[in-house]
């Protein structure tokens, strides 16, 4: 097989299988062993998943620079449209569950939700900013805006994944222990590339 | 829902091949998505008709029953048993389910001292005797906006207060959970400080619906539920129902309750339900009753206003959250 055809046969497969695992376990578990609270349990892993894909594209850079190994970057969309979709699972089941009152939609209480609650505000910001790159992450696209541009376009993922830590730190009540563990992660990934940024531009200056 | 596009282009004329894959990619998964929520929804059913209860546990006969109690659905055994916080045992509200066992509820002794004429030390099984039994099936409402309905077994906690006849001095009463690090591995780590303290104005506490709880679903009450003591607070936030008690004082100012010490914008003294303050960083209108998929409303002191509103007659409830 050439590299194209490992690509396409292999690799590819087998990111999308990694990336649909924790919805079937989540199904799976569901199904097996509901728990008290499984609209709890809906919620919370499809956040995590969400940080922790969001996460994984932000990583997929770092890591090309460190180990050459170019060949990352074919896997970036599709983990980053799959953050996208349990972002939208989560964001989803949210506010279903939370807004349907009795029977009734309470748009109000989401307003407020939306306009008042920290968290929110953090997580939604996190949501919304990955619509665009959602939408414009088709080669189409990439084509239209241009490489440049494009890129400057979807660095809107430093803010999304910033955001998604905080909106991850203010909802815990007490143990913030796996918020600032990301946290870090999100912080060192940046961080290398302010200081790869600076240290090319000092390079280029000698 | 995702792919947008300018409203004078029309999808036939101009839906690129990249779209077109891309559109299949989401029709796949939305029907998983659909998938989830059936299933979902199947389990949902599930949960509230399970009703095995612990058969070892000793049984509590002959409960009176009360006028207190609600004909809501009660929530199953398996949910009121396997989902609360009991920081004690873990901050995961499955924690105490699975690591309560190390409790030993007997023997246990209840420390009494303060502003009262009968201080002493307690032995559980005559603070059991100390007045018939009644069931109350009453809503449990925790300040994390779910709610439970539950079967509690014990009997008026005013009752067992004026065993130790509480001087004019007394103000309110301070009660204090076990420290042990050995019964209690939670305590290994500082989640909360310890012992977990929490208190009563006088007239709270002898409210006829503030209830000494000793058991649930007719038997006395399971490790991680609180065993072998705790109070049954049905109008004010589940953190105010203190559990595996063993310290009562009398006292003459407002003790610091263990959460507002851990963080007083978010968690007072009072902690009454109330729809109309919302918790800081959440509602606190509507509530999701476990086994529910959508949300009911939140009730006034948690459906109890009728009996307990002139507890609070003239004070501002938004300070005294």
């Amino acid at each position: 097989m050439t590299a194209t055809q490992w690509r396409r046969r292999v690799f590819k497969p087998a990111v999308w299988l990694a990336c649909l695992t924790p919805l079937a376990y989540l199904i799976y578990s569901l199904y097996l062993d509901l728990g008290a609270n499984p609209i709890e349990t809906v919620t919370n892993t499809t956040g995590i998943w969400t940080l922790r894909l969001i996460v994984t594209t932000i990583a997929i850079s770092p890591l090309r620079w460190l180990t050459g190994f170019n060949q990352l970057v074919n896997y970036r969309r599709l983990i980053g449209l799959f953050a996208f979709f349990y972002g939208s699972l989560h964001f989803t089941t949210y506010v279903v569950t939370t807004f349907i009152v009795d029977g009734q939609f309470d748009y109000s209480g989401l307003v407020k939700d939306l306009t008042e609650r920290r968290y929110i505000i953090a997580g939604f910001t996190a949501f919304v900013l990955m619509i665009p790159l959602a939408i414009t992450s088709t080669a189409g696209w990439i084509r239209r805006l241009g490489g440049k541009r494009w890129n400057v376009l979807h660095r809107l993922i430093y803010i999304t994944a910033l955001a998604a830590v905080l909106h991850y730190f203010w909802k815990v009540k007490l143990d913030t222990t796996f918020p600032v563990f990301y946290g870090i992660g999100v912080a060192v990934l940046l961080g290398f590339r302010l200081w790869r940024h600076f240290a090319k531009r000092r390079a280029s200056e000698v | 829902m995702l792919i947008k596009k300018a409203e004078d282009i029309r999808e036939s004329e101009v839906t690129p091949k990249e779209l077109y894959v891309r559109r299949r990619e989401f029709i796949a998964a939305a029907g998983v998505t659909a998938a989830a929520v059936a299933t979902g929804g199947l389990g949902l059913i599930g949960t509230t008709d399970v009703d095995a209860q612990n058969p070892s546990a000793q049984k509590l006969t002959d409960l009176k029953k009360s006028p207190f109690s609600t004909d809501e659905k009660l929530n199953s055994y398996k949910d009121v048993t396997t989902y609360n916080n009991f920081y004690e045992f873990g901050l995961d509200k499955a924690d105490p389910a699975k690591y309560a066992h190390t409790l030993k509820p007997r023997p246990w002794s209840v420390v009494v001292d303060g502003q009262c004429a009968k201080p002493g030390t307690y032995n559980i099984e005559d603070i059991i005797k100390w007045a018939p039994l009644e069931e109350r099936i009453y809503r449990h409402r925790c300040v994390e906006a779910w709610s439970i309905v539950v079967p509690w077994a014990g009997y008026p906690l005013g009752e067992f207060i004026k065993r130790f006849e509480p001087t004019s001095k007394a103000k309110y009463v301070q009660f204090k959970t076990l420290v042990d690090q050995k019964q209690m591995p939670g305590q290994t780590e500082p989640a909360l400080q310890w012992p977990y303290v929490e208190g009563l104005r006088m007239d709270e506490a002898m409210h006829p619906l503030a209830l000494l709880g000793l058991g649930l679903y007719g038997e006395v009450l399971p490790n991680q539920n609180g065993a072998p003591i705790r109070l049954v607070i049905p109008w004010k936030y589940g953190f105010k129902s203190i559990k595996s008690i063993v310290r009562v004082s009398f006292v003459e100012n407002e003790p610091v309750n263990t959460w507002k010490q851990q963080q007083a914008s978010e968690y007072g003294f009072y902690a009454n339900v109330n729809p109309q303050v919302d918790h800081p960083r959440w509602s606190q209108g509507s509530e999701r009753r476990l086994g529910e998929f959508f949300r009911r409303k939140t009730l006034m002191f948690n459906g109890y206003g009728d009996q307990v509103a002139s507890l609070y007659a003239g004070m501002d409830l938004r300070k005294y959250y």
